[in-house]
């Protein structure tokens, strides 16, 4: 190992002719970003997971098949000592920030202080997919692991050389080179200085296991919290620039409506005000907010409107409207087919059919939707809130015909997306509005805007047939999904007959990603519908559930949340239900237990206690880990119990917070959260899965508590009705 | 049309030239760039804007700039004096008491204002006084944990 590395580190990066222009994914070529970031040591990482990111990824002057790997991150380390991580990802509040900061720190030896990451600016980090699928964990994490596992090996190979000392009595603590009897002998900086080096390696450099993890592994805070609490931390919504204007958008009446004619004139009289046309856009630019917002109630507009669906006909529509495509997210892969279900039915003592309904809802960010755009001598910069920077630099290069490299897209740590922004439509209304009127501009999505023009969370119908036998073996297990997506449509549990199936249709409202996807509506349809036939032969819901589940990971999870919920040891209180529910997706498992009350009269629902247990491999932060899988199942019971979005002919009936309930503090029950640590397992992410097992784990316990079996999301929007 | 030409902002007192129906949170955050109230609906709905006037919690979002005119205003920015966090912003990064932390300015305003008018609440009464405040990456459980721990911390040592 060391020879190759000494081998690298004769080649200057400016000799080392591998790699061409178009290596940073920027224009910067690597003399350029040495003259930047100073001189001194870089380690990129390239590794078939930076190439798997980016399925059908085609760059101009990229690379072919055969040519070098694209890169996933890089770290510098400068002549001052400072370590420097560039990455793609974006910090939306999972704390990934925190997370890789940490990884880098483990295998550099170093305080978390001295390590600064730079993320989410497509001139500076590398080509990402995006902030999404909860892949920042188990895909960027290794990699800058990797990477600074390579970057110590190097500085002790340089410290070797330097001070003439065999390399084995070396090693790393506190930012310097040290020996075996603790003497230090150099600084980072000592070692890099004057030095332009460049190591690229690959998915193979060895790592510190997660048994011997001492800064990975622990609860360290949040690396930048001070500039939350302290309002310093400036989100896009947050950017200022000299000279900068503020845009507002004209938008349609409806979805679908057709721009016929608009008159402009009475907003072109206000002094300083700009007004842009072009094909169906129309915005205006103003000095302040309020006369931007003048001018946009100046603008007269005749639209023409169709006919649409309304939620109240939701679920027959999406039946009755299938379309070809794959439904996007999740589609494939979600078909499931074996045995015979008409022979599993037939050997089955009991049968159950139960259709199961999944309202649109809203991810409602507490940041809507916003960017400040800037144009320099035809180049574009953008800050705005995205999951997606370089997505968005795609659509920014599309929407006004420029090369990508004039294109740059920064994302500040954001106000959260939840799934929901990845695309950058306030990103290229700011800059059309910018390129008008000759100056920089703001624009930020009104609520009521970032509830109507983002777009929503899939609706979906879900039918399930299902057969058990009185021994409680699941003999049957058919499930047809329509349009939520396929996402956990498979089910962990065995049997012999099996058919699930994902069915695409032509949605009425826009949809895309929603955090877990279609795994919310998916595990709900199962694990309430396991619930029912559980109570239809008389077992317990976690005895019948064990039965047929051979998944060791998702058992373990399960078997922990009923121990530490207390799962039958006593009855509920009178008007209070138990309930219990599991899922697994994206190599995360939960199991969820929860208690409910239910008031008499108004049918009430209150969540109480809900235990959770969570699995998903090695933890790199126990306590931030258990911030996201309580933060998530706090969002989950919106969903869960309250949260639909109501719309009719094209409008959204409830686009405001006084309209559409969100959990807030009154909701928020009891939490008990249980981490298991596979440090034997590469780490998963874990923003999405933990939302999973709520909703049914709460549906059930309504069931106890009621006898009323409810199969729509949400649940009781208006409490339970008594049968 | 009536113009607010000075607002007594965190103990100084600042020059603007708004008109007097702007929101206050507008003029902060635009005017002169104190950026921490944050704008989540602007229908006084999520507590993302609170600051107080006089001590008490408003949503500025909602609030003409003209209401806070004569009033003491104090936003996120001058909660922590030369250098030293409020007991409520240390308690908040202690308990991690956030993600994303857009909310979080705002939870933090609110809580002072609730630890002004009482210095001993109990679990119910935060949950009631903070209801209006939303944090949709549902950092709920923390929060409160905070605003309990920097109660006990603003009077006077642990109990
Ligand atoms: S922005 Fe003022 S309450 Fe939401
Ligand atoms: S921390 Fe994200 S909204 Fe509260």
């Amino acid at each position: 190992m060391n020879e190759r590395i000494v081998d690298d580190l004769l080649r200057e990066p400016e000799r080392y002719e591998l790699f061409e222009e178009a290596f940073w994914g920027t224009e910067l070529d690597r003399r350029a970003f040495f003259r930047v970031v100073g001189s001194g040591l870089i380690v990129a990482c390239a590794g078939s997971e930076a190439i798997a990111q980016q399925p059908g990824r085609g760059r101009r002057g990229g690379f072919g098949a055969a040519g070098p790997k694209e890169l996933g991150a890089w770290l510098h380390i400068g002549e001052d000592s400072a370590v420097t991580v560039y990455t793609g990802k974006v910090e939306i509040g999972q704390n990934i920030r925190t997370a890789l900061t940490q990884v880098v720190a483990e295998e550099l030896h170093l305080p978390l202080e001295r390590i600064r990451l730079v993320m989410a600016d497509t001139q500076w980090t590398p080509f990402d997919f995006g902030t999404a699928g909860s892949s920042s964990t188990p895909r960027m994490a290794p990699q800058l692991r990797r990477a600074a596992a390579a970057a110590r090996e190097l500085l002790l190979d340089l410290a070797a050389e330097q001070g003439q000392v065999k390399r084995e009595t070396l090693g790393l603590q506190d930012g310097k080179v040290v020996t075996t009897d603790g003497k230090a002998l150099f600084t980072f900086g000592q070692l890099t200085q004057g030095k332009k080096l460049m190591k690229v390696i690959d998915d193979t450099t060895p790592t510190t296991p997660a048994e011997k993890w001492t800064r990975a592994g622990t609860s360290l805070p949040k690396v930048d919290g001070r500039d939350f609490v302290t309002g310093a931390h400036r989100y896009a919504s947050d950017i200022k620039r000299p000279g900068m204007m503020f845009g507002k958008v004209l938008r349609p009446p409806c979805f679908k409506a057709e721009l016929l004619k608009v008159q402009t004139a009475e907003a072109e009289k206000l002094p300083g005000v700009t007004v842009v046309r072009d094909g169906s856009f129309v915005g205006v630019a103003a000095a302040t907010e309020q006369e931007a917002a003048k001018a946009l109630a100046l603008l007269r507009a005749q639209w023409k409107t169709l006919p649409q669906p309304s939620s109240e006909e939701l679920f027959e529509y999406l039946k009755k409207h299938p379309s070809r495509g794959d439904g996007g997210f999740g589609g494939r892969g979600a078909r499931d087919s074996r045995g015979s279900i008409a022979a599993g039915l037939k050997a089955a003592d009991r049968q159950l059919q139960a259709t199961y309904t999944i309202a649109y809802i809203a991810h409602a960010p507490m940041e809507p939707r916003a960017a400040v755009a800037e144009w320099n001598n035809g180049k574009l910069t953008v800050w705005t809130g995205t999951q997606m920077p370089f997505r968005v630099r795609s659509e920014l290069a599309r929407a006004f015909d420029l090369p990508e490299e004039r294109v740059r897209v920064i994302v500040p740590d954001m106000g959260s997306g939840y799934g929901g922004k990845h695309s950058g439509e306030a990103a290229v209304e700011a800059a059309r509005l910018a390129k008008a009127a000759g100056k920089p501009v703001k624009l930020v999505w009104t609520r009521q805007e970032e509830f109507t023009w983002a777009y929503f969370r899939p609706a979906g119908v879900i039918e399930v047939t299902a057969g058990v036998t009185d021994d409680g073996t699941l003999t049957a297990w058919e499930c047809h999904n329509y349009n939520s997506g396929g996402s956990a449509l498979r089910t962990p549990y065995e049997s012999a007959n099996v058919h699930t199936e994902f069915h695409p249709t032509d949605a009425p409202l826009r949809q895309g990603s929603y955090r877990a996807l279609a795994a919310t509506a998916n595990t709900f349809a199962r694990e309430t519908h396991m619930d029912d036939l559980a109570h239809a032969i008389g077992l317990d819901p976690l005895a019948f559930r064990l039965k047929n589940l051979k998944d060791g990971r998702l058992r373990a999870v399960l078997e922990t949340a009923a121990d530490r919920f207390g799962w039958g040891k006593g009855k509920p209180a009178d008007n209070h239900g138990f309930g219990i529910a599991c899922g697994t997706e994206k190599g995360s498992y939960v199991a969820t237990c929860a208690e409910v009350a239910v008031e008499r009269g108004n049918g009430r629902v209150k969540v109480l206690r809900v235990a959770t247990a969570f699995e998903c491999g090695a933890i790199l932060n126990p306590n931030h880990l258990k911030n996201q899988v309580e933060g998530a199942a706090v969002m989950a019971l919106g969903g869960a119990l309250f949260e639909a979005i109501r719309f009719a002919n094209g409008k959204i009936l409830n686009p405001r917070f006084a309209d559409y309930r969100v959990p807030r503090f009154a909701d928020v029950p009891l939490f008990e959260t249980v981490l298991l640590d596979r440090k034997d397992l590469p780490s998963a992410g874990a923003g999405e899965t933990p939302l999973i097992a709520l909703a049914p784990a709460v549906g059930n316990a309504i069931f106890q508590a009621t006898g009323v079996r409810l199969r729509s999301l949400p649940m009781a929007p208006k409490g339970v009705k008594a049968s | 049309m009536a113009i607010v030409e000075e607002l007594h902002i965190n103990g100084s007192r600042r020059v603007v030239h708004a008109d007097a129906e702007r929101s206050l949170l507008s003029v902060l955050r635009d005017d002169l760039d104190l950026t921490g109230s944050k704008y989540g609906c602007g229908e006084g709905r999520c507590g993302a804007c609170t600051v107080l006037l006089d001590g008490r919690a408003v949503r500025s979002c909602s609030t003409p700039v003209s209401t806070a005119a004569d009033t003491e205003i104090q936003t996120i920015e001058g909660l922590a004096k030369d250098g030293k966090l409020h007991p409520l912003q240390e308690a908040f990064l202690k308990h991690d008491a956030l993600q994303c932390g857009y909310c979080t300015c705002g939870m933090i305003m609110s809580a002072v204002a609730l630890l002004n008018r009482d210095p001993d609440p109990s679990r119910e009464d935060i949950v009631r006084f903070m209801n209006g405040n939303i944090c949709r990456c549902g950092a709920y459980p923390r929060i409160l944990a905070a605003i309990e721990e920097a109660a006990r911390m603003m009077k006077g040592g642990r109990k």
